[in-house]
């Protein structure tokens, strides 16, 4: 176990960054992982209690007390076995995860958790320079075939631990790449889109099949999502084709602002301004959206916002604005009625630290444009009680904007593929399929036998870690469907 | 017996009994009708160390064994015309019969027909005159006919010794024939005696009875030399006749911890017994003893076998109770040899004893090796010996006393009639020692494993290490946990809080089968012992060969032995045992035998594989094999090992069933074994030895990344050292001292395991619940080697997480889950009701979770629901809780008043714990003050806001076995006072508070200095006994007779029948508390298992108090893990009127369950004395108080549901539980609660809750009188002149808590109120005596004079009549001065057993002492000016004695381990370096008190030590304690700093 005392002797030390003036100039990563030293040193500062809370704060219960003892003691390769078992992806988690567990740390009681992410990203970053990480092939092959829709990281962890015991293993994506809003929902300086690429290498030599390009079912999909696929397969192939189908796709169908002027050039979906950057940095076509020296607004407040400041801030927008519906969230939460919990709490993350205005309980009114183009956007400032939101009289306003980015969630899986298998949806949109496999039913089935969902089609939008549990569990209620019992973990 | 059946939890075999015991005799075998009138006198004055039932006229039982008074019985038989032989030619026998005419004309007839089939003739039979008036109508219920037989020596019989046999033979054969007869009243048949030269008469009697019932006892005629005479103090209330005292040849005051065993022994041994004197005769004495008898009727039977076998009695005695012998540096080689060589017939009847003996001709006592009861004689110039539990009990003058002693542990007293003296110990044993050549002999036939060559050992893994370790369920916790710190440190490691993970039968994960065994534990009816600091009563030292016959007394041809120094075999060794034939050039031979089973085969082919198991070991031990070693090494991925102990404890039963068991040895050779836990068991169920190859393996692996990289051997070392020093823990823990007397004595029992699996594998072990079957056994064995073979990518490269020790998700299920806690955080800072319930439901719900076995029940309605508000309220309910016993010390101090704060505010009550209290805590609080304004800013790190009429003091004051801060004031200021006998994570075991979290506050609290560790014994040094437990009840009441006394057991098998004892000592109040209740520090291996549910132990109390219609007159709270209303209602159907929080109160102030109390690192300011972690302390009282009446609502709730208003109409209600239905869980669907739900039928006048009163009888104390001549109120000083005499008990403690009342602990200025008392003093005389009192006694006392001596003065100095030498002779008993705080004490003579046990500030002068001196001491000063035991100083850690080493072998009496002896230099050449004690040079220190002690004793030693001063002085020692030192350096560097 760690040090009894090293939370008594040891400061909580945050990863650094590069100077935003100099990171705004480059997509490359910024952050600065830990020194092996520091990990050490961080790792010491885990308490190993009794009930480790961010054992069960993080989605796929890392073992995190475990692995911190093993890099404070300079066990760097056990900790990546220990710190594989339980997660596929950590080199996507070390990077984007917000960290649910460090919120459920102990040590976040006096707000100074155990920086678990810096953590696992040296272990993490450690072990894939020192080539500790090499594919693992299954030793036998059971023979079935598994189709698994959707290449973000549920259909990846669900595919892996598939290949793993000897499944075959057929991965579809609709997009020309493989990682789904990994890939291309999230900036590359927040994570190196090369990681993905590694990953598949390794994948590929367990013996998954990747086919991209390739749209299960045709439906049409809804403005703003973006698809490359120049193939469709149909449901019933699949289902014909394989022994069980995943339905691991993301929950892209963005949320609209239907209020005057939504037409105007200039507003767009975060995504639609996100995913053709990616592309462009990874030698694709150029972004058609640039706002060099524009004003830009995103409306919206979570993580997809913010990626769209980091992004403006790299083409060099002129000014950057960001409203939320919602009221400020206090600085502090009152950890003694939250913690172990998230909190709602004043975030800042890199991206605002690059330069933007940051704005709280507006209402936008109207997108008011000239020729077809947006110039500003009219918005109204919020009284919120009780939950309850009421405009304030005479607080209307307007903010000049050549840009207005809609980053205000996705609300559940397009194109159809739900209907097209006959899969049941739950009241908002999604599969249904619980994940406890109540009333007999195995965990992740559909009503359509042999065809399970997992991840944001499933549970609706979310973080990439809770994608990568669900497709971790969804693949051992497959493997138990197949062949029936299973050595894959929950 | 007429002891109830089994019925419900109650198990008559659960029964205990303890007692007062004592003889007189004439030296010179002068028979007199006055010894037997003494003889009933000492019952009289021993009364109160017995009891009386719900009954005040039922008294325990009672007896006296004489010799046979011929002229009496001569002309009593002459009356019916029958002329008796001369003396020593006919026999008497004492008969009880049954009532009903046919079942006593059978009886009669049998006798009669033996006495013939014997040889013997029949002289005729005599009613034995009785009056049974004054007795209880249910002791006459089942009275039987009393009549004595007279046989006569037939033809053929040589001699009075032969004559003996065949009674004996004859009493043993139609005793068997009886049983067997069936008749309806055969249990009234019952042979008190059968001799040529004793006589028992005896009965459920009370002591002053015994006289009256039995006429014959009034008759001047009826003469003896001896009169042996016992009172018994039984746990139960049920009357019977044959219980009592004295059996045959003994009377015992005591228990025997190894019982079962030592039965089990003796019924293995029956095949390979022969003896030359009794020859065929011997095959009619089987079985020598009853499935179920009583442990001092068991002894008695196997101490007659032993002597009609050819033993004398005194060679007997010193096998079944022999000294400590192992390691003991002062004891002569002979006699060290003689017990060596007899370890090898007889392993150790242990446990505490005082046994009394005699067949006719001799008659003596002797005591258990730790001296654990109290025996006190005299001997007079007249030839009188008079030997008794007290001193006192029979007046005798002063003058004619030569000598006043005590018996010694281990040591004997024998007078020998015949040839009419007394054989002192040293030369008995000498004689005894000599009379063969034991030394040769041993050397002759002894081989000592560990000194044979090494032989090259071939063994290899059958696969990678990984799998072989999941093969055994190996996970990754048994190297944090287990392993790791053993290899490393040599010792188990420490953890904290309870255990909440499920009990194994309710676990959704494959659990070893150890696991389903709980360890049991001594409470009340027996101490466990200190492994540790009282090692010299411990052996490990284990025999791996065949025995000997027992009642081989004439071969001259010693048996060969194998022996190793403790039962963890090496690697090393186990390949020499497995060579042992060539080593040993055929006189050993070993075998393995194979106990894995196919694993294709599944649960029938372990069924199979166990029989063939079974048969080879038979087989091969028919054939001559003396070593059978069970093996597991082929586990492969076809072979699956057979649990391991189910193996050993099949093969073990099988052998003694077969009558092999004592032609071999069974060594377990294991993958299985890692824990302490796994080796105990093992060990309990017949391994004489265990070697645990995979843990040997796994450590040689990770040696090399151990700090410090020690090797694989060393680390090895280590661990064998761990598990050794973790055996002698769990022994102890049952008061066993010896790993021989270990073996197979199955002291655990069973939780969830089927009875007919329990009975055919492990018969004999209690199990209640039932459970699992072989089927499951084997299903979950083969579930874990299955995984260990799966493809399961986890375990292909890593052992299984574990999560029993530490929470994972993916690990072993626990009830405070991160949720559980959050729930009940927020609820209770919130206010938020829907958060607790959310908070309940997730404790509650356990459809999906089986957790506890009330998880499982189903609650039934009583009637129609009720509205909510006819429900009695929260306000009242609340009332009933109370928080638990956690010290200011375990927890900080701002936890510990938070609690306290938040209990007065709602009545309920806090607890101490047992770290004493802040007096300013007793003040009562003005509006506007805070915590740091009551007890001082400097020791409150984080301030707690008080309102006006809140209260900081603790209802509850506890009196653990450390008694820190037990004063009369901290007694005085009590509303209950709580002796706590265990503590459910750690039952049996003492606990210890490591220097650095002794801060200066604590330290003051506990009477100690800052920074010196203190310990808190194992066993109270005042409870050894039931009857003690009752003089300690007694104690407490007189220190505050306002107050009520609490008991505090822990749950285990037999609880309940423990309980009806403490009841009938008095105590007004029960608390039944779980296994899984909370600690600071305990071994892991305690946590884990040790104790059962309370649901489990509860049940049993109430059903046994029901029982013995004693359940109204205590409270009983049930404790342990107490979360829900849910729980609370439960506890009070099972029988519990109040309830007791510990874990939950603690999470509602911010305990996170981190598990790391010992380590002094709470983060959340809890559980650390670390001021920097204080001061994040959150807790609030108002959190407190939020959650007891979410709790209370939740039970009003539930009680409207179910249709009851009253809170006291739930208790006892236990027909209204029932199993949940539905139940599919593959192993809980076996448990069956029928035997907790059971419920007796109500009867009139039975209470099946608290409804009456306690009766203490402290109306008449002596101290009455003297507080009325002490007249406080005047304030002037007094003297009182008084007598006393031993039945006058606890004087001077209500006198002192009247001064406490009135004074606090400051008391009355010095020699306020003084008393002279002449006479004998009863026990505890001046316990918890005030400042300003002093006792001044002239005579002498009895055990736990100035117990918690609070400021008082007590002088006790011998008689001027009395003749003897004071130095040699004894002035008062054991445990003198048990944890005095302040007062002096001055005794001129010696003392007994732990002189000054844990003593913190009393200053005393006594001229020798007992074994174990000054044990635990942490403050105080003590000059002994004579001998001393031995094993002085043991865990002594403060204050300073100083000895006067008269024969300079000091040093050798002196256990060294934490002190150092040093030389007294004069006043002058000593410098003042910071180290002085008090302030002052040793010399004047020393001087003073010396002077002191003349002045005020008059002792001659004292003034002869001060005239002859310098010389005097350089012989005295200074005992000065290493860690005193310490922290004396400390302070004198603190001192300096702040002068700079």
């Amino acid at each position: 176990m760690g040090k009894p005392t090293g939370f008594l002797e040891f400061q909580r030390l945050s990863e650094s960054y590069e100077a935003a003036e100099t990171r705004v100039r480059h997509y490359r990563e910024f952050i600065v992982r830990l020194t092996d030293k520091q990990a050490n040193q961080q790792g010491a500062r885990c308490m190993d209690c009794g009930i480790p809370f961010c054992n069960n704060g993080c989605p796929v219960n890392n073992l995190i007390p475990d692995w911190n003892d093993l890099v404070y003691k300079g066990r760097w390769r056990e900790a990546i076995e220990a710190l594989h078992s339980t997660n596929n992806f950590p080199e996507f988690t070390s990077r984007i995860c917000p960290a649910p567990c460090e919120a459920a740390c102990t040590l976040n009681i006096p707000q100074t958790p155990v920086g678990i992410k810096s953590i696992e990203h040296a272990i993490i970053d450690k072990a894939g320079e020192n080539g500790w990480v090499v594919p693992q092939p299954p030793k036998k092959k059971t023979g079935r075939k598994i189709a698994v829709v959707g290449s973000g990281p549920a259909g990846l962890a669900a595919a892996q631990q598939l290949a793993r015991v000897g499944h075959a293993v057929t991965v579809f994506e609709k997009n020309d790449r493989i990682g789904g809003l990994v890939r291309y929902g999230i900036p590359d300086f927040k994570l190196d889109k090369r990681l993905i690429d590694w990953r598949m290498a390794q994948m590929k030599a367990e013996g998954v099949k990747f086919v991209t390009g390739t749209m299960v079912t045709g439906a049409a999909l809804p403005k703003g999502v973006i698809n490359d696929a120049k193939k469709t397969v149909s449901a019933e192939q699949l289902k014909k084709d394989f022994d069980a189908v995943v339905l691991a796709g993301g929950a892209e169908n963005p949320r609209d602002l239907p209020v005057p002027g939504r037409e105007l050039d200039g507003v767009h979906f975060a995504l639609e301004f996100l995913i053709p950057q990616n592309k462009e940095i990874s030698g694709g076509p150029g972004n058609p959206i640039n706002v060099h020296g524009k004003h830009v607004v995103v409306i919206g407040g979570g993580d997809t916002g913010s990626d769209c400041v980091g992004t403006s801030n790299r083409h060099g927008a002129a000014s950057i604005t960001q409203i939320e519906l919602l009221p400020r969230p206090p600085e502090r939460e009152n950890g003694a009625l939250t913690w172990p919990y998230w909190p709602l709490r004043m975030r800042t993350s890199s991206s605002h630290d690059e330069g933007c205005a940051r704005d709280w309980s507006i209402a936008t009114k109207a997108f008011v444009g000239e020729h077809g183009r947006l110039k500003a956007i009219r918005a109204v400032r919020l009284s919120w009680t009780e939950g309850k939101m009421s405009e304030i009289p005479g607080t209307e306003f307007e903010i000049a904007a050549d840009f207005a980015f809609l980053a205000m969630g996705f609300l559940s899986p397009v194109g159809g593929v739900l209907d097209a298998f006959g899969v049941d949806k739950d009241a908002r949109g999604n599969a249904r399929a619980d994940t406890e496999g109540a009333d007999g039913k195995l965990a992740y089935s559909t009503n359509v036998p042999g065809v399970f969902a997992a991840g944001d089609m499933r549970r609706g939008q979310s973080l990439v870690v809770w994608a990568i549990r669900e497709g971790r569990q969804c693949a051992r209620t497959v493997d138990q469907f197949l062949m029936g019992s299973t050595t894959l973990p929950r | 017996m007429n002891l109830p059946r089994n019925e419900g939890l109650y198990d008559p075999t659960s029964e205990h009994d303890a007692c007062g015991v004592g003889f007189v005799a004439h030296i010179k075998n002068q028979k007199s009708h006055a010894i037997i009138e003494q003889g009933l006198l000492i019952l009289k004055n021993l009364e109160h160390r017995g009891a009386t039932g719900y009954d005040p006229l039922l008294g325990d039982g009672a007896g006296i064994l004489i010799q046979i008074p011929d002229r009496f019985f001569r002309e009593e038989m002459a009356r019916q015309g029958v002329t008796l032989p001369p003396p020593g030619e006919y026999g008497v026998g004492m008969v009880f019969l049954p009532r009903g005419d046919a079942s006593r004309r059978a009886c009669k007839a049998v006798i009669e027909r033996g006495i013939r089939y014997e040889g013997l003739v029949l002289l005729g039979w005599r009613d034995v005159p009785v009056d049974n008036n004054g007795l209880a109508q249910t002791a006459k219920d089942i009275e039987p006919v009393m009549r004595q037989v007279f046989i006569g020596a037939g033809p053929g019989i040589a001699d009075a010794d032969a004559l003996e046999r065949k009674l004996y033979i004859l009493r043993k054969s139609t005793g068997h024939t009886i049983q067997a007869l069936k008749l309806p009243d055969v249990k009234m048949f019952y042979v008190p005696s059968m001799s040529c030269r004793t006589v028992v008469y005896k009965g459920m009697l009370l002591a002053n009875q015994v006289g009256t019932y039995y006429l014959d006892l009034r008759d001047q005629r009826v003469v003896s030399a001896i009169a042996l005479a016992h009172q018994r103090f039984s746990t139960n209330t049920f009357p019977t006749w044959d219980l009592a005292h004295p059996f045959r040849m003994i009377a015992h005051n005591g228990e025997i911890n190894t019982l079962r065993g030592n039965v089990n022994w003796i019924r293995a041994r029956e095949h390979g017994i022969s003896s030359t004197v009794l020859g065929e005769d011997l095959e009619k004495i089987w079985p020598l003893i009853y499935d179920g008898q009583s442990d001092s009727a068991s002894f008695d039977n196997a101490l007659e076998l032993l002597v009609m076998g050819g033993y004398s009695l005194a060679h007997a005695m010193m096998m079944l109770i022999p000294e400590a012998w192992a390691g003991n540096p002062l004891m002569d080689e002979e006699r060290r040899a003689f017990y060596e060589y007899h370890m090898a017939l007889m392993e150790p009847w242990d446990g505490p004893a005082a046994v009394a003996f005699t067949d006719g001709r001799q008659i003596g006592a002797t005591l258990d090796r730790n001296g654990l009861r109290p025996a006190r004689y005299l001997i007079t110039d007249d030839d009188l010996v008079v030997m008794s539990s007290e001193t006192g009990v029979l007046p005798i003058a002063q003058e004619r006393i030569v000598k006043k002693w005590r018996l010694q542990p281990g040591k004997m007293l024998l007078i020998d009639l015949e040839q009419g003296r007394i054989i002192d110990d040293t030369e008995l044993k000498r004689a005894m020692s000599t009379a063969k050549p034991y030394r040769q002999w041993i050397e002759q036939s002894r081989y000592f494993v560990d000194d044979m060559p090494e032989v090259k050992s071939h063994e290899k893994l059958t696969g990678p290490l990984l799998h072989v370790q999941q093969a055994f369920g190996y996970t990754q916790e048994d190297f944090k946990f287990i392993f790791e710190p053993m290899a490393i440190l040599g010792e188990e490691a420490t953890g904290s809080m309870g255990n909440d993970s499920p009990l194994p039968v309710l676990s959704d994960r494959a659990k070893s089968l150890f696991n389903y065994f709980k360890q049991l534990f001594a409470q009340v009816t027996n101490p466990p012992i200190d492994p540790i600091r009282e090692e010299i009563v411990m052996s490990l030292i284990s025999l791996v060969s065949p025995n000997p016959n027992l009642l081989g007394v004439d071969e001259t041809e010693p048996t060969p032995r194998l022996e190793v120094h403790q039962p963890i075999l090496s690697p090393a060794n186990m390949a020499k045992l497995k060579k042992i034939d060539e080593l040993t050039h055929g006189i050993f031979r070993s075998v393995v035998i194979d106990t894995t089973t196919p694993a294709a085969e599944g649960a029938a082919g372990m069924s199979r594989s166990l029989y063939e198991v079974c048969t080879r070991a038979e087989r091969a031990v028919g054939v001559g094999y003396t070593v059978v070693i069970l093996s597991d090494r082929s586990v492969s991925h076809e072979r699956a090992p057979i649990p391991a102990l189910l193996a050993c404890s099949a093969v073990h039963q099988h052998l003694v069933r077969v009558g092999l068991r004592t032609s071999c040895s069974m060594l377990v050779e294991t993958g299985a074994a890692r824990e302490v836990h796994h080796f105990a068991t093992l060990a309990g169920y017949g391994a004489e030895a265990i070697h645990p190859w995979l843990a040997f393996e796994s450590i040689a692996a990770i040696a090399g990344q151990l700090p410090g990289k020690p090797t694989a051997y060393d680390a090895q070392k280590n661990y064998i050292k761990a598990i050794d020093k973790g055996l002698m823990k769990v022994m102890s823990k049952m008061g066993i001292s010896t790993y021989q007397s270990y073996i197979g004595a199955q002291v655990f029992e069973v939780v969830g395991l089927s009875s007919d699996f329990v009975n055919r594998y492990f018969a004999g072990t209690p199990t209640k619940v039932e459970g699992l079957g072989l089927k499951e056994v084997a299903a979950e064995a083969l579930r874990t080697h299955a995984d260990a073979y799966s493809a399961d990518p986890i375990l292909a490269s890593m052992l299984d997480c574990g999560g029993e020790y530490a929470y994972r998700v993916r690990g072993e299920e626990h009830m405070w889950t991160p949720d559980v806690i959050a729930k009940l955080q927020h609820a209770t800072r919130s206010g938020k009701v829907e958060a607790y319930k959310e908070y309940a439901r997730l404790v509650n719900d356990q459809g999906q979770r089986h957790m506890t076995l009330r998880g499982l029940f189903e609650i039934k309605s009583a009637g129609p629901a009720v509205a909510l508000d006819e429900v009695e309220s929260a306000k009242e309910i609340v009332k009933r809780f109370a928080t638990g016993a956690m010290s200011l010390g375990s927890i900080s101090t701002e936890a510990h008043t938070t609690l306290a704060i938040a209990m007065n505010r709602i009545g309920g009550k806090s607890n101490t714990g047992e770290g004493g209290e802040d007096r300013m805590r007793y003040k009562p609080v003005a509006a506007g003050s805070t915590l740091a304004k009551v007890i001082g800013k400097s020791r409150v790190a984080r301030d707690i806001p008080l309102k006006a009429g809140d209260s900081l003091r603790s209802a509850i004051k506890q009196v653990a076995s450390g008694r820190f801060g037990v004063t009369a004031e901290y007694l005085a200021n009590a509303d209950q006072i709580q002796i706590k006998m265990a503590q459910g994570a750690k039952p049996g075991e003492g606990g210890q508070l490591p220097g650095h979290k002794v801060s200066e506050y604590i330290g003051f609290l506990r009477h100690s200095v800052p920074g010196v560790q203190l310990i808190s014994p194992p066993p109270h040094h005042d409870i050894y006994s039931i009857e003690d437990l009752a003089q300690l009840i007694h104690d407490l009441k007189n220190s505050n007779p306002d107050a009520s006394v609490s008991v505090k057991l822990v749950s285990e098998i037999g609880v309940g029948t423990v309980a009806a004892g403490v009841v009938k000592a008095k105590a007004d109040h029960l608390v039944i508390a779980g296994h899984d209740g909370g600690t600071g520090a305990s071994p892991i291996s305690s946590i884990k298992h040790a104790g059962t549910p309370w649901e489990l132990g509860l049940a049993e109390t109430q059903q046994t108090l029901v029982l013995n219609r004693l359940r109204g007159r205590v409270r009983v709270q049930a404790d342990g893990q107490m979360k829900t209303g849910r729980d609370v209602l439960i506890g009070a159907l099972l029988g519990a009127d109040e309830f007791g929080f510990a874990t939950a109160p603690l999470v509602v102030e911010g305990c996170i369950m981190m598990r790391k109390c010992h380590l002094n690192t709470c983060p959340v300011g809890v559980a650390t004395q670390d001021p920097v972690l204080r001061a994040r302390f959150s807790g609030q009282p108002e959190h407190v108080v939020n959650y007891f009446f979410f709790v209370a609502e939740e039970i009003r709730e539930l009680m409207a549901q179910i249709g009851i208003r009253r809170f006291d109409d739930l208790i006892g209600r236990s027909d209204l539980l029932d199993m949940r239905k539905g139940v599919d869980h593959w192993k809980a669907k076996g448990l069956d609660f029928s035997r907790i739900f059971y419920r007796r039928p109500e009867v009139a006048g039975v209470s099946c809750r608290h409804s009456e009163a306690q009766d203490h009888g402290l109306f008449n104390a002596l101290d009455h009188s003297l507080i009325a001549k002490a007249a406080l109120a005047r304030g002037a000083k007094v003297v009182i002149e008084s007598p006393i005499r031993n039945q006058n008990r606890t004087v001077g403690t209500l006198l002192s808590h009247e001064v406490a009342k009135l004074k606090g602990h400051e008391g009355l200025p010095d020699d306020s109120i003084t008393i002279k008392f002449t006479g004998t003093a009863g026990q505890s005389f001046g316990a918890f005596l005030a400042r300003g009192i002093t006792l001044d006694l002239t005579g002498e006392a009895n055990d736990y004079v100035g117990k918690g001596l609070s400021g008082g003065r007590i002088i006790v100095r011998p008689p001027a009549a009395f003749r003897g030498d004071p130095c040699e002779n004894i002035i008062v008993g054991n445990t003198v001065l048990y944890g005095a705080t302040d007062g002096e004490a001055y005794f001129r003579g010696v003392a007994g057993e732990r002189f000054c046990v844990r003593n913190s500030g009393a200053t005393a002068v006594v001229e020798g002492t007992g074994d174990h001196g000054c044990e635990y001491m942490t403050g105080g000063t003590v000059a002994v000016l004579g001998i001393t035991g031995r094993n002085f100083a043991a865990g002594m850690s403060g204050g300073i004695a100083y000895v006067y080493d008269e024969d300079g072998m000091f040093a050798q009496r002196c256990n060294q381990s934490m002190v150092v002896l040093e030389k007294i230099p004069p006043d002058a050449k000593q410098a003042d370096d910071g180290l002085h004690h008090n302030n002052q040079t040793d010399e004047a220190q020393l001087k003073r008190m010396i002077e002191q002690h003349a002045r005020l004793s008059g002792s001659e030693r004292a003034k002869a030590i001060i005239a002859d001063w310098t010389r005097a002085r350089a012989r005295f020692v200074k005992v000065f304690p290493n860690e005193y030192r310490r922290a004396l350096k400390e302070m004198a560097a603190t001192r300096l700093k702040e002068a700079v």
